[in-house]
């Protein structure tokens, strides 16, 4: 006997209350956790959540770490729909900034205003063809996306500890695995004086406002849902299982490849091989958590920056390990993926 | 000598669920081998009543004496302890397992595949109801599921039987073959709970019935003494409606022609179909009998274009569209009700809006790619009020609506696309008699405004009511389509079997224009 039966219509106001529950739980769970290592919770929130938030870099800071979280999600959550899920963003987001960083590479020494437009666009084509590989799969041979995406990354993974260290390494770089550091012409123009903050923000920007109306309006957008919600009513309208899988994947590519260049043509400012603290990983939480909404996506994804910039504050302030920050991403995850299951369900009634 | 305990006897039994009350204070008496009919619309309550005695739903009042004991039947294993078995209306089947080991799943003793097998299949022919041991479940369609569930319970020696609508999907000799079954079983001792609206059957079969409507008993008769009319009449509150099928004036033209369609199935179990021809012309309604899992599936996708054939095989008003996808032919004026509402007829999940724009989407739905929502929604505002569908709104999701109600809006839905031709699949199956007869005269009207009309159903008795012609699919063949007025249920239950008509000669059967 199954211990959960579906709901005949499931609560829209508890679905949008179920991140601020995951929230919650996330809480909770984590002062047990600051408290089992001897933390006292309080203050180590205050570290975490808080002070993060206290100074005006630290808001700039969290402004460059939403940004290609939410880029992505805003991608993924497209595939999400229609139930194609790409979990190698990462991998994508490689290949878009190796793409961008090969056209400033390539370029090095001109002042030309037209590279950083070349740079976006490689980027987003890297990024694109990375996502079309697990596509061609898909549609050709039938093979499970979640498990070819994953894969490719560690190829493109590969792919750039190999260009870093052979072809594209610094020769006066003291034999460490990077690029040469990139001249303004390659670099997003700063926005805020004293900070790290650049133009790349417009792109997420737009992306936001794009995917909004795309999700809001569009009918393809429209079919995607049909198909991840029931691919036979969606053949039965005659909707083309290939296409969403191409648009899907495609476009998560591709939206992953942008926010690669954002981080080497912006805080990173060179190929080497740091250039993502697993923001593809991180911006699948990010999605969920937004509900594959283009606004709830843009709120979830300031908060997984805060968790990011609170596990960096931990490190340094309450000497944690660096894993804080996964815990915390992942606490977020299981507990939101628990208030869905009991949204879309509910427990049997003994009988 | 005393008279017997009885098998079974409900004392007022109450069930109320959070919106409705689904059994008010319902008593019935059930003596050893009497066949009970329960006779009532869907949403009357009989299936509540039948799962409270068969221990799936704990009644809130009442008591329930079995051979004269009170028991409480916690469960479904214990109901088969007391000797009730239960054949479900919505199957219990796992579809990843075969037919075997779905039957040793309920078996409450050690087994042995290879030898419960055998008996499988003894039981089975012996019924009737021939099945493969070892198929999977999930290529079975739907008549041969249910013919597991009813060998499943017949394997176990039940005291009581319960049936719900078990004869929806056999031929008219299988259900004389059941039928028999029952009567043997009876004569054994063994009392039966028959549920059913099928009123000619309970005459002919049930000694005694318990009427309900609205979670109440309405009303006790004896069928052999009772016309349908007036149980009719007891079951629905008012006189059952009857069809209305005027002769058709307009100009005739051959709407939908298929010819020499044959067709491999992708699944492995499915069935192959064998050079196909049919002819549907306009104001005319085409029946297609035959029982699920004789090329139904296949038929069905090919014609509404969810699997292309050859660009000849079918034509659309003269032209050739068997290469076309479902959309394409839908843009060329093709509609499809699919057997399946939810999950494939429309999205559960999403709201009657948005399963408007499944398919109206091309009625001004969109422009540059967006969708007016607004237009769909006032489509689908337009859809619940022509058709009476009974909902929320067009913001109720599609899973929240009975199957009737969501019946009603697909095929409203279809209708308002102002199609050439409309494919049906078994329109009323679970749908109650007040809304069948709704769907059957909707579509009766739909083909007298000159709309070709194909309807592929198991329901003989439907068929006949509805179509002009009748033709006969078995073993992936088709039979060739005779005036209603030239056949009966016998013949073409007959050949539902697959013992096609010597006087249908085979050429004919291939390739004589309808």
């Amino acid at each position: 006997m199954h211990l959960l039966e579906p709901r005949a219509q499931p609560s829209q106001i508890m679905r949008w209350t179920a991140p601020l529950i995951a929230i919650a739980a996330t809480l909770v769970v984590g002062s047990l956790l600051f408290w089992a290592l001897g933390k006292p919770a309080l203050a180590s929130f205050q570290v975490f959540f808080i002070e993060p938030l206290t100074s005006s870099n630290g808001w700039s800071e969290l402004l460059i770490k939403a940004c290609p979280l939410i880029l992505i999600a805003q991608g993924l959550a497209i595939g999400f729909k229609a139930r194609i899920y790409n979990i190698g963003a990462e991998g994508q987001l490689i290949v878009g900034a190796l793409f961008g960083g090969g056209v400033a590479i390539y370029f090095e020494g001109s002042d030309s205003s037209l590279i950083i437009p070349a740079m976006v666009l490689a980027g987003a084509v890297g990024g694109a063809l990375w996502g079309a590989l697990p596509a061609l799969l898909k549609t050709r041979f039938n093979a499970e996306e979640t498990l070819t995406t994953l894969m490719l990354t560690y190829v493109a993974t590969f792919i750039l500890s190999y260009m870093v260290n052979g072809p594209w390494r610094d020769p006066e770089g003291m034999n460490f695995p990077q690029s040469v550091m990139f001249g303004d012409s390659a670099l997003f123009g700063i926005l805020l004086e004293g900070s790290r903050v650049n133009t790349s923000v417009f792109i997420t920007l737009f992306a936001v406002l794009a995917f909004w109306l795309f999700n809001a309006k569009s009918f393809l957008a429209y079919q995607l849902e049909v198909g991840g919600q029931a691919p036979a009513a969606s053949r039965y309208a005659g909707f083309s299982a290939q296409r969403t899988i191409w648009f899907s994947l495609v476009m998560s590519g591709l939206t992953a490849g942008l926010a690669g260049v954002g981080e080497v043509a912006g805080p990173v400012g060179q190929l080497n091989l740091n250039i993502s603290p697993g923001y593809g990983f991180a911006a699948i939480i990010v999605a969920y958590l937004g509900r594959l909404h283009a606004l709830g996506i843009v709120l979830a994804g300031f908060l997984m920056a805060l968790i990011y910039l609170g596990g960096e504050a931990a490190q340094v302030s309450l000497q944690m390990p660096a894993a804080i920050t996964g815990i915390f991403q992942g606490m977020l995850l299981f507990f939101l993926l628990g208030a869905d299951a009991f949204i879309d369900n509910r427990l049997r009634t003994p009988i | 000598m005393p008279p017997p305990d009885p098998r079974l006897q409900l004392l007022h039994i109450t069930k109320r669920y959070p919106s409705v009350v689904a059994n008010s204070d319902v008593s019935l008496t059930v003596m050893p081998g009497e066949i009970h009919a329960i006779l009532g619309e869907n949403g009357a309550g009989k299936s509540t009543l039948m799962k409270i005695i068969y221990g799936a739903v704990k009644a809130d009042e009442g008591e329930i004496m079995w051979n004269g004991h009170q028991v409480a039947v916690a469960n479904p294993a214990q109901a088969r302890q007391l000797g009730i078995g239960m054949v479900f209306q919505h199957f219990s089947l796992f579809e990843t397992l075969s037919v075997v080991e779905n039957i040793a799943l309920v078996l409450d003793e050690p087994f042995d595949l290879a030898a419960l097998a055998v008996r499988v299949k003894a039981v089975s022919e012996r019924y009737g109801l021939p099945l493969d041991p070892f198929r999977l479940v999930h290529s079975l369609s739907v008549g041969e599921r249910q013919r597991v569930e009813i060998v499943r319970c017949l394997l176990q020696d039940p005291k009581l039987l319960i049936l719900d609508e078990p004869t929806s999907v056999l031929t008219p000799q299988a259900v004389q073959k059941l039928f028999e079954t029952l009567r043997r079983l009876s004569s054994e001792g063994v009392s039966i709970l028959y549920i059913s609206h099928k009123l000619h059957e309970i005459k002919s079969l049930c000694d005694s019935a318990t009427i309900m409507r609205g979670g109440k008993v309405t009303g006790t008769a004896v069928p052999r003494d009772e016309t349908p009319a007036s149980m009719a009449r007891m079951m629905i509150g008012r006189e059952l409606p009857v069809c209305e099928a005027p002769a058709y004036t307009g100009e005739q033209k051959p709407v939908l022609e298929v010819r020499g369609l044959s067709l491999t199935s992708d699944d492995p179990f499915g069935t192959a179909l064998a050079d196909i021809s049919l002819t549907v012309q306009s104001g005319e309604i085409l029946g297609i009998a035959g029982i699920s899992g004789n090329g139904q599936a296949e038929l069905l996708a090919a014609l509404s274009g969810e699997n292309t054939v050859d660009r000849e095989a079918i034509k659309l008003s003269g032209e050739a569209i068997g290469h076309l996808d479902a959309g394409q032919r839908r843009s060329k004026g093709l509609v499809f009700v699919p057997e399946e509402r939810l999950g494939r007829g429309a999205v559960p999940s999403l709201s009657l809006a948005r399963n408007a724009l499944l398919t109206a989407h091309r009625k001004g739905m969109k422009q540059w790619g967006l969708v007016k929502y607004k237009k769909a929604w006032e489509f689908a505002e337009q859809c619940i009020a022509r058709f009476d569908v009974r909902c929320g709104g067009p913001a109720s999701a599609a899973r929240s609506l009975s199957g009737g109600n969501l019946q009603k809006f697909i095929v409203g839905r279809e209708i308002m696309l102002a199609p050439q031709l409309m494919i049906v699949a078994q329109p009323t199956w679970g749908v109650d008699v007040g809304a069948s007869a709704v769907l059957r005269q909707t579509l009766l009207d739909l083909s007298r405004t000159g709309v070709a009309i194909l309807v592929i159903s198991e329901e003989l008795e439907e068929l006949f009511e509805i179509s002009d012609r009748i033709a006969v699919l078995a073993a992936g063949k088709l039979s060739a389509a005779q005036p209603k007025a030239a056949t009966n249920a016998e013949s073409v239950g007959l050949q539902m079997s697959g013992l096609f008509n010597a006087t249908a000669k085979p050429t004919e059967s291939s390739h004589a224009p309808a």
